[in-house]
Protein backbone atom coordinates (compact mmCIF):
# COMPACT_ATOMS: atom_id res chain seq x y z
CA UNK A 1 0.00 0.00 0.00
CA UNK A 2 2.68 1.87 -1.06
CA UNK A 3 0.54 4.81 -3.12
CA UNK A 4 2.75 7.63 -1.04
CA UNK A 5 6.22 8.25 -2.23
CA UNK A 6 8.16 9.49 0.51
CA UNK A 7 9.13 12.21 -1.46
CA UNK A 8 4.74 13.07 -2.19
CA UNK A 9 4.85 12.54 1.65
CA UNK A 10 7.06 15.03 2.43
CA UNK A 11 5.53 17.58 0.01
CA UNK A 12 2.60 16.93 1.40
CA UNK A 13 3.26 17.51 4.99
CA UNK A 14 5.82 20.50 4.17
CA UNK A 15 1.99 22.27 2.06
CA UNK A 16 -0.02 21.04 5.09
CA UNK A 17 2.35 22.88 7.55
CA UNK A 18 2.35 25.72 5.64
CA UNK A 19 -1.21 26.03 5.69
CA UNK A 20 -1.62 25.70 9.09
CA UNK A 21 0.82 28.36 9.39
CA UNK A 22 -0.86 30.67 7.47
CA UNK A 23 -4.29 29.58 9.26
CA UNK A 24 -3.73 32.60 11.18
CA UNK A 25 -4.63 36.15 9.72
CA UNK A 26 -1.70 38.10 10.78
CA UNK A 27 0.17 35.83 9.17
CA UNK A 28 -0.94 35.62 6.41
CA UNK A 29 -0.80 39.56 6.10
CA UNK A 30 2.53 39.09 6.50
CA UNK A 31 3.38 37.01 3.97
CA UNK A 32 1.40 39.15 1.75
CA UNK A 33 3.06 42.68 3.22
CA UNK A 34 6.08 40.89 2.32
CA UNK A 35 5.75 40.04 -0.99
CA UNK A 36 4.53 42.91 -1.63
CA UNK A 37 7.70 44.73 -0.85
CA UNK A 38 9.72 42.13 -1.83
CA UNK A 39 8.31 42.58 -5.19
CA UNK A 40 9.46 45.64 -7.60
CA UNK A 41 13.15 44.23 -6.84
CA UNK A 42 12.33 40.63 -7.41
CA UNK A 43 10.45 41.10 -10.32
CA UNK A 44 13.40 42.96 -12.18
CA UNK A 45 15.83 40.69 -10.76
CA UNK A 46 13.45 37.81 -12.65
CA UNK A 47 13.18 39.40 -15.57
CA UNK A 48 16.59 41.27 -15.96
CA UNK A 49 19.07 38.58 -13.98
CA UNK A 50 17.41 34.47 -13.40
CA UNK A 51 15.99 34.36 -16.55
CA UNK A 52 18.59 35.91 -18.71
CA UNK A 53 20.64 33.44 -17.00
CA UNK A 54 18.49 30.63 -18.10
CA UNK A 55 18.50 31.88 -21.24
CA UNK A 56 22.19 32.40 -21.82
CA UNK A 57 22.68 28.15 -20.74
CA UNK A 58 19.81 27.42 -23.34
CA UNK A 59 21.69 29.75 -25.66
CA UNK A 60 25.36 28.02 -24.57
CA UNK A 61 24.21 25.04 -26.53
CA UNK A 62 22.95 26.21 -29.78
CA UNK A 63 24.83 27.25 -32.87
CA UNK A 64 23.72 30.90 -33.47
CA UNK A 65 25.08 33.66 -35.87
CA UNK A 66 22.91 36.38 -35.25
CA UNK A 67 22.68 37.50 -38.71
CA UNK A 68 21.78 34.59 -40.31
CA UNK A 69 18.25 34.03 -37.87
CA UNK A 70 18.57 30.26 -37.68
CA UNK A 71 19.16 28.52 -34.26
CA UNK A 72 19.77 25.11 -33.94
CA UNK A 73 20.99 22.84 -31.15
CA UNK A 74 24.14 21.48 -31.09
CA UNK A 75 25.03 20.32 -27.69
CA UNK A 76 27.90 20.73 -25.89
CA UNK A 77 29.55 21.53 -29.15
CA UNK A 78 30.07 24.96 -27.84
CA UNK A 79 31.65 23.44 -25.25
CA UNK A 80 33.88 21.26 -26.63
CA UNK A 81 35.32 23.24 -29.39
CA UNK A 82 35.73 26.07 -26.89
CA UNK A 83 37.77 23.87 -24.84
CA UNK A 84 39.70 22.08 -27.42
CA UNK A 85 41.01 25.15 -28.86
CA UNK A 86 44.39 26.77 -27.90
CA UNK A 87 42.56 30.10 -27.58
CA UNK A 88 40.04 30.00 -24.72
CA UNK A 89 42.99 28.83 -22.58
CA UNK A 90 45.50 31.35 -23.63
CA UNK A 91 42.89 33.44 -22.82
CA UNK A 92 41.96 32.42 -19.24
CA UNK A 93 45.78 32.14 -18.81
CA UNK A 94 45.67 35.81 -19.52
CA UNK A 95 42.78 36.44 -16.79
CA UNK A 96 44.68 34.13 -14.14
CA UNK A 97 48.08 36.15 -15.09
CA UNK A 98 46.01 39.72 -14.55
CA UNK A 99 44.57 38.96 -11.50
CA UNK A 100 46.81 36.68 -9.68
CA UNK A 101 49.54 39.86 -10.26
CA UNK A 102 46.53 42.77 -8.87
CA UNK A 103 45.32 40.92 -6.28
CA UNK A 104 47.67 40.18 -4.28
CA UNK A 105 49.40 43.21 -4.32
CA UNK A 106 46.74 45.58 -4.49
CA UNK A 107 46.23 43.83 -1.32
CA UNK A 108 49.50 44.31 0.21
CA UNK A 109 50.00 47.77 -0.72
CA UNK A 110 46.20 49.15 0.21
CA UNK A 111 47.24 47.11 3.88
CA UNK A 112 50.54 48.94 4.23
CA UNK A 113 49.49 52.28 2.86
CA UNK A 114 46.44 52.30 5.65
CA UNK A 115 48.67 51.15 8.44
CA UNK A 116 50.76 53.86 7.97
CA UNK A 117 47.94 56.17 7.67
CA UNK A 118 46.02 54.52 10.79
CA UNK A 119 48.90 55.49 13.27
CA UNK A 120 47.32 59.53 13.01
CA UNK A 121 50.18 60.77 11.38
CA UNK A 122 49.92 64.57 9.99
CA UNK A 123 48.44 65.34 6.73
CA UNK A 124 46.05 62.16 6.79
CA UNK A 125 43.27 63.70 5.04
CA UNK A 126 45.53 64.96 1.98
CA UNK A 127 47.22 61.91 1.38
CA UNK A 128 43.86 60.11 1.55
CA UNK A 129 42.57 62.40 -1.02
CA UNK A 130 45.55 61.38 -3.61
CA UNK A 131 44.83 57.65 -3.24
CA UNK A 132 41.65 58.12 -3.63
CA UNK A 133 41.30 60.22 -6.58
CA UNK A 134 41.66 57.82 -9.55
CA UNK A 135 38.68 55.59 -7.46
CA UNK A 136 36.32 58.22 -8.39
CA UNK A 137 37.58 59.23 -12.16
CA UNK A 138 35.81 57.10 -14.96
CA UNK A 139 38.09 54.04 -16.04
CA UNK A 140 37.72 55.47 -19.88
CA UNK A 141 39.40 58.68 -18.85
CA UNK A 142 42.36 57.22 -16.88
CA UNK A 143 43.01 54.46 -19.55
CA UNK A 144 43.59 57.24 -21.96
CA UNK A 145 45.62 59.09 -19.82
CA UNK A 146 47.47 56.20 -19.76
CA UNK A 147 47.85 55.22 -23.00
CA UNK A 148 49.36 58.61 -23.68
CA UNK A 149 51.87 58.06 -20.82
CA UNK A 150 52.77 54.73 -22.30
CA UNK A 151 53.10 56.24 -25.27
CA UNK A 152 56.81 54.67 -26.61
CA UNK A 153 57.99 57.70 -28.59
CA UNK A 154 56.94 60.69 -26.07
CA UNK A 155 55.31 58.79 -23.38
CA UNK A 156 56.51 59.69 -19.58
CA UNK A 157 56.68 56.16 -18.82
CA UNK A 158 60.18 55.85 -21.12
CA UNK A 159 60.99 59.41 -20.00
CA UNK A 160 61.51 57.86 -16.46
CA UNK A 161 62.90 54.95 -17.54
CA UNK A 162 65.57 57.38 -19.31
CA UNK A 163 66.31 59.53 -16.15
CA UNK A 164 66.84 56.82 -14.40
CA UNK A 165 69.73 55.17 -16.90
CA UNK A 166 67.18 52.24 -18.52
CA UNK A 167 66.89 51.79 -22.05
CA UNK A 168 62.80 53.08 -23.40
CA UNK A 169 60.13 50.30 -23.95
CA UNK A 170 57.03 50.03 -26.31
CA UNK A 171 54.85 49.15 -23.19
CA UNK A 172 51.46 48.32 -24.91
CA UNK A 173 52.77 47.42 -27.74
CA UNK A 174 55.09 44.81 -26.02
CA UNK A 175 54.07 41.05 -25.60
CA UNK A 176 55.60 40.72 -22.72
CA UNK A 177 55.36 44.00 -21.02
CA UNK A 178 51.38 45.01 -22.11
CA UNK A 179 49.57 42.75 -19.52
CA UNK A 180 51.57 44.32 -16.49
CA UNK A 181 51.40 47.72 -17.74
CA UNK A 182 47.76 47.18 -17.60
CA UNK A 183 47.82 45.65 -13.98
CA UNK A 184 49.70 48.88 -13.37
CA UNK A 185 46.98 50.93 -13.77
CA UNK A 186 44.40 48.56 -12.42
CA UNK A 187 46.55 48.83 -9.79
CA UNK A 188 47.14 52.41 -9.34
CA UNK A 189 42.87 52.88 -10.06
CA UNK A 190 41.92 50.29 -7.55
CA UNK A 191 44.48 51.03 -4.59
CA UNK A 192 42.58 53.30 -3.01
CA UNK A 193 39.14 51.97 -2.41
CA UNK A 194 40.81 49.35 -1.07
CA UNK A 195 42.84 51.70 1.31
CA UNK A 196 39.87 53.52 2.44
CA UNK A 197 38.27 49.55 3.47
CA UNK A 198 41.08 48.76 5.14
CA UNK A 199 41.71 52.02 7.43
CA UNK A 200 37.70 51.98 8.18
CA UNK A 201 38.40 48.69 9.48
CA UNK A 202 41.54 49.11 11.36
CA UNK A 203 39.80 52.61 13.02
CA UNK A 204 36.95 49.94 13.85
CA UNK A 205 39.29 47.91 15.89
CA UNK A 206 39.25 48.87 19.68
CA UNK A 207 42.42 51.01 21.19
CA UNK A 208 42.66 48.63 23.86
CA UNK A 209 43.39 45.63 22.62
CA UNK A 210 46.40 47.51 20.77
CA UNK A 211 47.02 48.83 24.23
CA UNK A 212 46.92 45.74 26.46
CA UNK A 213 49.43 44.22 24.03
CA UNK A 214 51.51 46.27 24.29
CA UNK A 215 52.12 46.28 28.01
CA UNK A 216 52.59 43.00 27.76
CA UNK A 217 55.56 43.73 26.36
CA UNK A 218 54.65 42.91 22.66
CA UNK A 219 56.32 44.61 19.83
CA UNK A 220 55.01 46.63 16.33
CA UNK A 221 55.33 43.25 14.33
CA UNK A 222 54.13 40.93 17.18
CA UNK A 223 51.63 43.36 17.78
CA UNK A 224 50.43 43.13 13.76
CA UNK A 225 50.51 39.72 13.59
CA UNK A 226 48.45 38.67 17.20
CA UNK A 227 46.02 41.13 17.50
CA UNK A 228 45.12 43.64 14.56
CA UNK A 229 45.61 40.94 11.59
CA UNK A 230 42.85 38.51 13.22
CA UNK A 231 40.61 41.39 13.93
CA UNK A 232 41.33 42.56 10.37
CA UNK A 233 40.26 39.18 9.26
CA UNK A 234 36.63 39.78 7.96
CA UNK A 235 37.70 42.92 6.12
CA UNK A 236 40.36 41.05 4.47
CA UNK A 237 38.12 38.20 3.35
CA UNK A 238 35.67 41.18 1.83
CA UNK A 239 38.53 42.73 -0.24
CA UNK A 240 39.22 39.53 -1.21
CA UNK A 241 36.23 38.20 -2.20
CA UNK A 242 34.80 40.90 -3.96
CA UNK A 243 38.55 41.39 -5.57
CA UNK A 244 38.61 38.10 -7.56
CA UNK A 245 34.70 38.84 -8.80
CA UNK A 246 35.98 42.31 -10.25
CA UNK A 247 39.44 41.05 -11.41
CA UNK A 248 37.99 37.85 -13.55
CA UNK A 249 35.70 40.34 -15.49
CA UNK A 250 37.69 43.19 -15.95
CA UNK A 251 36.69 44.74 -19.46
CA UNK A 252 36.44 48.37 -19.99
CA UNK A 253 40.00 49.19 -18.40
CA UNK A 254 41.38 46.61 -21.13
CA UNK A 255 39.43 47.73 -23.63
CA UNK A 256 39.88 51.12 -24.02
CA UNK A 257 43.59 50.70 -23.37
CA UNK A 258 44.26 48.07 -26.08
CA UNK A 259 41.50 48.04 -28.20
CA UNK A 260 42.82 44.77 -29.93
CA UNK A 261 43.26 42.92 -27.06
CA UNK A 262 46.80 43.63 -27.37
CA UNK A 263 50.10 42.75 -29.18
CA UNK A 264 49.79 38.78 -29.40
CA UNK A 265 46.26 38.78 -27.88
CA UNK A 266 48.65 38.95 -24.56
CA UNK A 267 45.68 40.99 -22.96
CA UNK A 268 43.37 39.50 -24.07
CA UNK A 269 41.03 38.35 -20.92
CA UNK A 270 37.80 36.46 -20.46
CA UNK A 271 35.91 39.68 -20.45
CA UNK A 272 36.85 40.85 -23.57
CA UNK A 273 37.16 37.28 -25.51
CA UNK A 274 33.36 36.84 -24.60
CA UNK A 275 32.85 40.49 -25.84
CA UNK A 276 34.56 39.94 -29.46
CA UNK A 277 32.59 36.33 -29.96
CA UNK A 278 29.35 38.27 -29.45
CA UNK A 279 29.48 41.44 -30.84
CA UNK A 280 32.34 41.24 -33.18
CA UNK A 281 31.89 38.15 -34.99
CA UNK A 282 28.31 37.15 -34.00
CA UNK A 283 28.71 33.99 -32.43
CA UNK A 284 26.22 34.59 -29.41
CA UNK A 285 25.85 30.46 -29.04
CA UNK A 286 29.72 30.17 -28.39
CA UNK A 287 29.94 33.49 -26.53
CA UNK A 288 27.01 32.42 -23.99
CA UNK A 289 29.24 29.15 -23.97
CA UNK A 290 32.48 31.27 -22.82
CA UNK A 291 30.54 33.13 -20.47
CA UNK A 292 29.66 30.41 -18.51
CA UNK A 293 33.35 28.98 -18.56
CA UNK A 294 34.15 32.31 -16.93
CA UNK A 295 30.71 32.11 -14.36
CA UNK A 296 31.93 28.51 -13.44
CA UNK A 297 35.43 29.93 -12.67
CA UNK A 298 33.87 32.64 -10.73
CA UNK A 299 31.76 30.42 -8.40
CA UNK A 300 34.22 27.67 -8.29
CA UNK A 301 36.59 30.48 -6.54
CA UNK A 302 34.30 31.80 -4.69
CA UNK A 303 33.64 28.29 -3.00
CA UNK A 304 36.98 27.63 -2.88
CA UNK A 305 37.58 30.73 -0.69
CA UNK A 306 34.33 30.11 1.78
CA UNK A 307 35.92 26.66 2.08
CA UNK A 308 39.51 27.30 2.75
CA UNK A 309 39.81 30.98 3.72
CA UNK A 310 36.26 31.63 5.70
CA UNK A 311 37.29 29.18 8.47
CA UNK A 312 40.12 31.69 9.05
CA UNK A 313 38.19 34.96 9.24
CA UNK A 314 38.14 35.81 13.00
CA UNK A 315 34.69 37.33 13.95
CA UNK A 316 34.01 38.96 16.91
CA UNK B 1 66.52 57.31 22.15
CA UNK B 2 62.84 55.79 22.02
CA UNK B 3 62.12 59.16 20.39
CA UNK B 4 64.62 59.88 18.03
CA UNK B 5 63.71 56.40 16.52
CA UNK B 6 59.81 57.06 16.66
CA UNK B 7 60.49 60.56 14.82
CA UNK B 8 62.58 58.17 12.46
CA UNK B 9 60.11 55.72 11.41
CA UNK B 10 57.56 58.06 10.71
CA UNK B 11 59.67 60.42 8.59
CA UNK B 12 59.95 56.85 6.74
CA UNK B 13 56.14 56.46 6.64
CA UNK B 14 56.32 59.95 5.22
CA UNK B 15 58.19 59.29 2.01
CA UNK B 16 56.96 56.21 1.61
CA UNK B 17 53.43 58.03 1.53
CA UNK B 18 54.36 61.17 -0.18
CA UNK B 19 56.11 58.71 -3.06
CA UNK B 20 52.70 56.56 -3.43
CA UNK B 21 50.92 59.64 -3.48
CA UNK B 22 52.94 61.30 -6.26
CA UNK B 23 52.25 58.44 -8.66
CA UNK B 24 48.68 58.58 -7.56
CA UNK B 25 48.74 62.46 -8.64
CA UNK B 26 50.92 62.53 -11.62
CA UNK B 27 48.88 61.32 -14.14
CA UNK B 28 46.10 63.92 -13.74
CA UNK B 29 48.77 66.74 -13.49
CA UNK B 30 50.15 64.93 -16.73
CA UNK B 31 46.24 65.04 -18.21
CA UNK B 32 45.89 68.86 -17.29
CA UNK B 33 49.76 69.82 -18.42
CA UNK B 34 48.85 68.04 -22.11
CA UNK B 35 45.34 69.20 -22.42
CA UNK B 36 46.93 72.77 -22.62
CA UNK B 37 50.07 72.39 -25.24
CA UNK B 38 50.42 73.21 -28.16
CA UNK B 39 50.33 70.15 -31.09
CA UNK B 40 53.86 70.63 -31.96
CA UNK B 41 54.32 70.67 -27.76
CA UNK B 42 53.26 67.48 -27.04
CA UNK B 43 55.76 65.55 -29.66
CA UNK B 44 59.06 67.35 -27.06
CA UNK B 45 61.03 64.68 -25.91
CA UNK B 46 62.16 64.77 -23.08
CA UNK B 47 58.28 66.17 -22.24
CA UNK B 48 57.67 69.09 -20.38
CA UNK B 49 55.30 69.54 -17.43
CA UNK B 50 54.81 72.99 -17.75
CA UNK B 51 53.22 74.06 -21.42
CA UNK B 52 55.18 77.69 -22.99
CA UNK B 53 51.55 78.88 -23.42
CA UNK B 54 48.90 77.52 -22.45
CA UNK B 55 46.52 76.37 -25.83
CA UNK B 56 42.91 76.69 -24.35
CA UNK B 57 41.10 76.23 -27.53
CA UNK B 58 41.77 72.53 -27.51
CA UNK B 59 39.13 72.40 -25.29
CA UNK B 60 36.79 73.92 -27.56
CA UNK B 61 37.95 71.88 -30.74
CA UNK B 62 37.51 68.55 -28.46
CA UNK B 63 33.76 69.96 -27.60
CA UNK B 64 33.11 70.65 -31.06
CA UNK B 65 34.36 67.39 -32.58
CA UNK B 66 31.84 65.43 -30.43
CA UNK B 67 28.71 66.25 -28.63
CA UNK B 68 30.08 66.11 -25.32
CA UNK B 69 27.35 68.17 -23.30
CA UNK B 70 24.92 65.40 -24.96
CA UNK B 71 27.08 62.88 -23.87
CA UNK B 72 26.44 64.40 -20.33
CA UNK B 73 22.02 64.60 -20.22
CA UNK B 74 22.44 61.03 -21.72
CA UNK B 75 24.78 59.89 -18.46
CA UNK B 76 22.60 61.98 -15.88
CA UNK B 77 19.45 60.65 -17.25
CA UNK B 78 20.52 57.04 -17.18
CA UNK B 79 22.11 57.43 -14.05
CA UNK B 80 19.71 58.88 -11.94
CA UNK B 81 16.74 56.84 -13.39
CA UNK B 82 18.91 53.95 -12.20
CA UNK B 83 19.96 54.69 -8.82
CA UNK B 84 16.24 56.28 -7.91
CA UNK B 85 15.20 53.02 -8.75
CA UNK B 86 17.99 50.81 -6.85
CA UNK B 87 17.11 52.58 -3.30
CA UNK B 88 13.81 52.37 -4.26
CA UNK B 89 13.62 48.90 -4.99
CA UNK B 90 16.30 47.92 -2.45
CA UNK B 91 15.14 49.59 0.32
CA UNK B 92 11.25 48.03 0.04
CA UNK B 93 12.73 44.46 -0.49
CA UNK B 94 15.45 45.31 2.02
CA UNK B 95 12.60 46.17 5.11
CA UNK B 96 11.39 42.72 4.21
CA UNK B 97 14.56 40.49 4.34
CA UNK B 98 14.83 42.35 7.72
CA UNK B 99 11.95 42.93 9.47
CA UNK B 100 9.28 40.88 7.93
CA UNK B 101 8.57 36.88 8.89
CA UNK B 102 7.21 35.00 6.06
CA UNK B 103 8.07 31.35 4.97
CA UNK B 104 10.33 30.92 2.25
CA UNK B 105 12.18 34.18 3.02
CA UNK B 106 15.63 33.10 3.73
CA UNK B 107 15.48 31.16 0.35
CA UNK B 108 14.23 33.74 -1.40
CA UNK B 109 17.68 36.03 0.58
CA UNK B 110 19.83 33.21 -0.34
CA UNK B 111 18.92 33.45 -4.29
CA UNK B 112 19.44 37.03 -4.12
CA UNK B 113 22.60 37.04 -3.22
CA UNK B 114 23.80 34.36 -5.58
CA UNK B 115 23.11 36.35 -8.32
CA UNK B 116 25.98 39.02 -7.29
CA UNK B 117 28.44 36.55 -8.37
CA UNK B 118 26.47 36.49 -12.35
CA UNK B 119 29.32 37.71 -14.17
CA UNK B 120 27.38 40.78 -16.23
CA UNK B 121 28.98 38.83 -19.42
CA UNK B 122 26.34 35.94 -18.79
CA UNK B 123 23.31 38.30 -18.61
CA UNK B 124 24.61 40.56 -21.42
CA UNK B 125 23.74 38.11 -24.20
CA UNK B 126 20.08 37.34 -23.83
CA UNK B 127 19.26 41.03 -22.50
CA UNK B 128 20.65 42.32 -25.88
CA UNK B 129 18.15 39.91 -27.60
CA UNK B 130 15.24 40.44 -25.49
CA UNK B 131 16.25 44.79 -25.69
CA UNK B 132 16.42 43.69 -29.66
CA UNK B 133 13.00 42.34 -29.77
CA UNK B 134 11.93 45.11 -27.42
CA UNK B 135 13.17 47.73 -30.08
CA UNK B 136 14.97 49.03 -27.32
CA UNK B 137 17.96 49.70 -28.55
CA UNK B 138 19.90 52.78 -28.77
CA UNK B 139 17.27 54.25 -26.17
CA UNK B 140 16.83 55.03 -22.43
CA UNK B 141 14.65 51.98 -21.58
CA UNK B 142 17.65 50.20 -23.44
CA UNK B 143 19.99 51.42 -21.38
CA UNK B 144 18.24 51.39 -18.04
CA UNK B 145 15.85 48.70 -17.87
CA UNK B 146 17.96 45.97 -16.48
CA UNK B 147 19.53 47.81 -14.04
CA UNK B 148 16.32 48.83 -11.94
CA UNK B 149 17.29 46.88 -9.14
CA UNK B 150 20.50 46.05 -7.15
CA UNK B 151 21.06 43.12 -4.91
CA UNK B 152 23.77 44.75 -3.18
CA UNK B 153 21.80 47.95 -2.15
CA UNK B 154 19.21 45.02 -0.59
CA UNK B 155 21.76 43.51 1.41
CA UNK B 156 23.48 46.74 2.36
CA UNK B 157 19.94 48.35 3.28
CA UNK B 158 19.05 45.19 5.25
CA UNK B 159 21.75 45.25 7.50
CA UNK B 160 20.90 48.47 8.41
CA UNK B 161 17.99 47.97 8.74
CA UNK B 162 18.25 44.94 10.85
CA UNK B 163 20.30 47.35 12.91
CA UNK B 164 17.49 49.35 14.07
CA UNK B 165 15.73 48.64 17.51
CA UNK B 166 12.54 46.42 16.91
CA UNK B 167 10.66 47.77 19.72
CA UNK B 168 10.76 51.01 18.13
CA UNK B 169 8.65 49.27 14.83
CA UNK B 170 6.12 47.49 17.50
CA UNK B 171 5.36 50.88 19.14
CA UNK B 172 4.38 52.57 16.38
CA UNK B 173 2.67 49.17 14.90
CA UNK B 174 0.78 49.51 18.26
CA UNK B 175 -0.08 53.04 17.47
CA UNK B 176 -1.96 52.28 14.20
CA UNK B 177 0.95 53.17 11.82
CA UNK B 178 1.28 51.12 8.81
CA UNK B 179 4.45 49.19 7.48
CA UNK B 180 5.00 51.60 4.34
CA UNK B 181 4.29 54.13 6.70
CA UNK B 182 7.21 53.04 9.26
CA UNK B 183 9.07 52.70 6.57
CA UNK B 184 8.99 55.90 5.13
CA UNK B 185 8.66 58.63 8.21
CA UNK B 186 10.85 56.54 10.64
CA UNK B 187 12.64 53.94 9.39
CA UNK B 188 14.46 55.30 6.57
CA UNK B 189 15.23 59.20 8.11
CA UNK B 190 17.15 56.74 10.81
CA UNK B 191 18.83 55.34 8.16
CA UNK B 192 19.82 58.79 6.33
CA UNK B 193 23.94 57.91 6.50
CA UNK B 194 23.09 54.41 5.27
CA UNK B 195 21.19 55.92 2.18
CA UNK B 196 23.32 58.35 1.37
CA UNK B 197 26.28 55.91 1.58
CA UNK B 198 23.98 53.47 -0.75
CA UNK B 199 22.89 56.61 -2.98
CA UNK B 200 26.53 57.83 -3.77
CA UNK B 201 28.16 54.03 -4.12
CA UNK B 202 25.22 53.34 -7.10
CA UNK B 203 25.57 56.66 -9.10
CA UNK B 204 29.49 56.46 -9.21
CA UNK B 205 28.96 53.15 -10.17
CA UNK B 206 26.72 53.21 -12.97
CA UNK B 207 28.04 56.67 -13.96
CA UNK B 208 31.03 54.45 -14.78
CA UNK B 209 29.06 51.70 -16.57
CA UNK B 210 30.91 50.21 -19.65
CA UNK B 211 30.08 47.63 -21.16
CA UNK B 212 26.36 47.62 -21.41
CA UNK B 213 26.24 51.05 -22.74
CA UNK B 214 28.66 49.82 -25.26
CA UNK B 215 26.81 47.05 -26.56
CA UNK B 216 23.24 48.37 -26.06
CA UNK B 217 23.82 51.92 -28.15
CA UNK B 218 24.78 52.83 -32.08
CA UNK B 219 24.35 56.21 -32.60
CA UNK B 220 26.27 59.25 -31.06
CA UNK B 221 23.55 61.27 -29.57
CA UNK B 222 22.86 58.07 -27.52
CA UNK B 223 25.66 57.50 -25.77
CA UNK B 224 26.63 58.14 -22.74
CA UNK B 225 29.87 59.89 -20.96
CA UNK B 226 32.22 56.92 -21.21
CA UNK B 227 31.13 55.78 -24.48
CA UNK B 228 31.51 58.73 -26.20
CA UNK B 229 34.91 59.89 -24.69
CA UNK B 230 35.68 56.14 -25.54
CA UNK B 231 35.18 56.58 -29.28
CA UNK B 232 36.93 60.13 -28.87
CA UNK B 233 39.67 58.17 -27.93
CA UNK B 234 39.56 56.02 -31.06
CA UNK B 235 39.23 58.69 -33.41
CA UNK B 236 41.88 60.81 -32.10
CA UNK B 237 44.79 59.09 -32.88
CA UNK B 238 48.11 60.51 -32.13
CA UNK B 239 46.37 64.21 -31.13
CA UNK B 240 47.09 63.68 -27.14
CA UNK B 241 46.61 66.88 -26.21
CA UNK B 242 42.91 66.77 -28.01
CA UNK B 243 42.51 63.59 -26.17
CA UNK B 244 43.50 64.95 -22.86
CA UNK B 245 41.37 67.78 -23.51
CA UNK B 246 38.36 65.87 -23.70
CA UNK B 247 39.48 63.43 -20.76
CA UNK B 248 39.03 66.41 -18.52
CA UNK B 249 36.18 67.50 -19.78
CA UNK B 250 34.77 63.99 -18.71
CA UNK B 251 36.69 64.36 -15.34
CA UNK B 252 36.41 67.76 -14.03
CA UNK B 253 33.00 67.31 -12.65
CA UNK B 254 33.01 64.73 -10.84
CA UNK B 255 36.61 65.55 -9.54
CA UNK B 256 35.24 69.09 -7.99
CA UNK B 257 32.20 67.30 -6.80
CA UNK B 258 35.04 65.08 -5.12
CA UNK B 259 37.41 68.12 -3.70
CA UNK B 260 33.99 69.76 -2.21
CA UNK B 261 32.19 67.20 -0.58
CA UNK B 262 35.39 64.33 -0.14
CA UNK B 263 34.51 63.18 3.22
CA UNK B 264 31.12 62.32 3.20
CA UNK B 265 32.46 60.34 -0.25
CA UNK B 266 35.16 58.65 1.94
CA UNK B 267 32.57 57.82 4.73
CA UNK B 268 29.90 56.93 2.12
CA UNK B 269 32.55 54.47 0.46
CA UNK B 270 33.73 53.17 3.78
CA UNK B 271 30.72 52.46 5.21
CA UNK B 272 29.32 50.16 2.11
CA UNK B 273 32.26 48.12 2.99
CA UNK B 274 31.82 47.61 6.21
CA UNK B 275 28.67 46.74 5.83
CA UNK B 276 28.71 45.00 2.81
Amino acid sequence: MTLITKRQLFRWRAISELVRYLRHPLRRRELLAGLMFIAPSFLTLLFFVILPVVSAFLLSFSEWEVLSKDRTFIGLGNYIDLLTKPELWKVIHNTLYFSMLKIPLDMALSLAIALLLNRKLRGLALYRTAYFMPVISSVVAVSAIWRWIYNPYFGLANALLKLIGLPPQTWLSDPKLAMPAVVLVALWKGLGYDVVIYLAGLQNIPVVYNEAAQIDGANGWQRFWYVTWPLLSPVTYFVLIMSVINAFQVFAQIHVMTPEGGPLGSTEVMGFYIYRLAFREYHFGRAAAAAFILFAIVVTLTALQRRFIEPRVHYE
Amino acid sequence: MKRAKRRISSLLSHVFLIATSLVMIAPFLWMISTALKGESEIYMYPPRWLPNELHWENFIRAWRTMPFGRFYINSIVVTTIITVNQVFTAALAGYAFARLEFPGRDTIFYMYLATMMVPGQVTMLPLFLLMDRLGWIDTYQGLTVPFLTSVFATFFLRQFFASIPRELEDVARIDGCGRLRFLWQIMLPLSRPALGAITLFTFLGHWDDYLWPLVITNSTHMRTLPIGLRFFVEESGTQYHYMMAAALITLAPVLALFFAAQRQFIKGIALTGLKG
